[in-house]
């Protein structure tokens, strides 16, 4: 592990400003906010990630939970995983994100991991973790190893020829589908990005996950009011019963009429893209059908309509509309 | 956990042994130009306390801070890269907590924080002078063993006993967490600690013994 500077700052101003004199907020960035640390550090170990300053931000006032004025919900930045996923009104009206929470990681990460930490966690592969190996988000322009490599768990939507890493995260297949917003402070004044405009596929920069800038400190997330009657549900299908990455998931919000149509849905799928990948399509299918088999396997078939497998990993096209079928079947029969 | 006067143990670590030379030679001649600038610079942004009373002699590459574990405070000097569980291990000597994989995945280092388990090989000792870290050391010692150690005791729930901290340390912690009450609960709170011995059902056999009695 490089040597580095621990800051750590008074103010959200003052961590703003430690942060800024990074060139970039992405991969390479040689100042970071340290909360959980678990992702950072393990990289930090495997020297991927060799920042020369640390910015503290765990003593920041961002750990509160609370209702918003519109009836929603403000995740404070720094709220821990595991509280989310165990508070009341996160069960009560966003099943969705208190369980995909708690499919991931272990109990112990989750006591660590924070709610902005969880948006930022890497999308990557095998082969950004291997400091031996080309990589195009670990080192522009090396190439990918994983396209004909080692692929099996990696993505079929949003890749590109310089990348194939999957966005690993469960919390933020929930927060898509939710339609979560970011609250960003930066150098220039604060911001909100709805998640869907918040991280970016690979493209020609891989290297470049989300849209934050240098200085950019993600201060909470809002949650707009829960859907009456609306049913929420996390899939997550994977190789051992617990504590592993999906191979995919689904997450599902779906509200039915008297007579069992779908005046709503929101659809994300995890494990299978480059990002959180919210899918319009499926939710475009379902609109207005009726809750059966056929509706729900038509929208799985629209969300994988532009899927593109690799070498070891064309079963997840099949396994993901299946997922996504389940899901919704299970979230159409929730009493 | 209150104690009256919580003694403070000055640090016995294996950074005392290390003069300049052997430091600056470790870190190998590249290293050198980079490496003072940010130790000073971390040394001065530490947690505001008290000038040490009687200064003990400052060790190259280190930072001094103060730990509160098992309810005692120590006084260390510490690399700032150390993690938790190596500040654990070898500069506290307190080797109950195991390093496993060493990148959480294992749970063999669980330990912890504010009555919270977390993984102490993905967090670095410096972040927690506030908290309160508890070892399995600070859970029970023989003769006076917390039930959940005397529980893995009565059911056996070890064969070489690598991740037996680990595991205990995280069974304590789920017992105060909102699960559910059957086997299969326990199964997914404790997937965070593998045992590669296989001990899983008596282990199960344990936490649920404990989670019935209390």
């Amino acid at each position: 592990m490089e040597l580095f500077e621990l800051i750590t700052p008074r103010t959200i101003t003052d961590a703003i400003k430690a942060q800024s004199s990074s060139p970039t907020a992405q991969n390479g960035a040689s100042v970071r906010f340290i909360a959980g640390g678990t992702n950072l550090i393990d990289y930090m170990k495997l020297n991927v990630e060799r920042p020369s300053q640390l910015v503290d931000i765990n003593t920041l006032p961002l750990t509160t939970i609370e209702s918003t004025p519109e009836g929603g919900l403000k995740l404070g930045a720094l709220t821990r995983n595991s509280d989310v996923a165990n508070h009341p009104t996160v069960k009560a009206h966003y099943a969705v994100l208190s369980e995909a929470i708690l499919a991931g990681a272990s109990p112990q990460l989750r006591n660590m991991a924070t709610t902005a930490g969880n948006l930022l966690q890497k999308t990557r592969c095998v082969y950004f973790r291997d400091t031996a190996s080309p990589c195009n988000k670990r080192e522009p322009g090396t190439g990918c190893s994983a396209i004909g490599g080692y692929n099996r768990m990696l993505a079929i939507l949003g890749t590109s020829e310089h990348c194939i890493a999957t966005n690993p995260s469960d919390q933020n297949v929930a927060l898509a589908a939710l339609e979560a917003t970011i609250h960003i402070e930066g150098a220039k004044g604060t911001r909100a990005i709805p998640i869907a405009d918040f991280y970016l596929i690979p493209g020609n920069t891989p290297q470049r996950e989300t849209v934050l800038e240098p200085g950019d400190l993600i201060t909470h997330i809002t949650l707009p009011p829960a859907l009456p009657a609306a049913k929420s549900i996390y899939l997550k299908l994977r190789d051992r019963a617990s504590y592993e990455f999906a191979l995919a998931s689904a997450a599902i919000v779906l509200q039915l009429d008297a007579a069992n149509r779908i005046t709503h849905s929101r659809i994300a799928l995890g494990g299978v893209g480059t990002k959180p990948w919210r899918s319009l399509e499926a939710e475009r299918s379902l609109q207005g059908k009726p809750a059966t088999p056929i509706t729900f396997r038509a929208a799985a078939e629209a969300a994988l309509h532009a899927a593109k497998p690799q070498s070891q990993n064309g079963f997840k096209i099949e396994l993901a509309k299946r997922c996504l079928t389940h899901a919704l079947t299970q979230a159409s029969t929730l009493a | 956990m209150a104690t009256d006067e919580p003694p403070t143990k000055t640090p016995s670590t294996s950074l005392e042994k290390l003069t300049r030379r052997s430091f600056l030679s470790h870190m190998g001649a590249a290293g050198v130009a980079t490496a003072v600038a940010p130790l000073a610079a971390t040394a001065v942004i530490a947690q505001p306390t008290e000038p040490a009373e009687a200064a003990a002699p400052v060790i190259p590459g280190t930072t001094p801070i103060t730990l509160k574990i098992n309810g005692e405070t120590h006084t260390l000097a510490i690399d700032p890269r150390a993690t938790l569980l190596d500040t654990l291990r070898e500069t506290l000597h307190l080797t109950g907590t195991k390093k496993g994989c060493d990148h959480g995945q294992c749970g063999a280092c669980t330990v912890h924080l504010n009555g919270r388990r977390i993984n102490s090989c993905l967090t670095f000792a410096v972040m927690h002078q506030q908290a309160d870290i508890t070892t399995i050391e600070g859970l029970g010692q023989p003769g006076n063993l917390h039930p959940m150690q005397a529980a893995f005791v009565e059911h056996d729930s070890y064969q070489c006993g690598y991740c037996t901290s680990g595991q205990i340390m995280s069974a304590v912690a789920m017992t105060k967490e909102p699960w559910g009450a059957t086997d299969r609960d326990v199964q997914e709170a404790m997937s965070g600690n593998i045992c590669r011995c296989g001990a899983y059902p008596n282990i199960v056999a344990a936490v649920q013994a404990v989670r019935r009695i209390a």
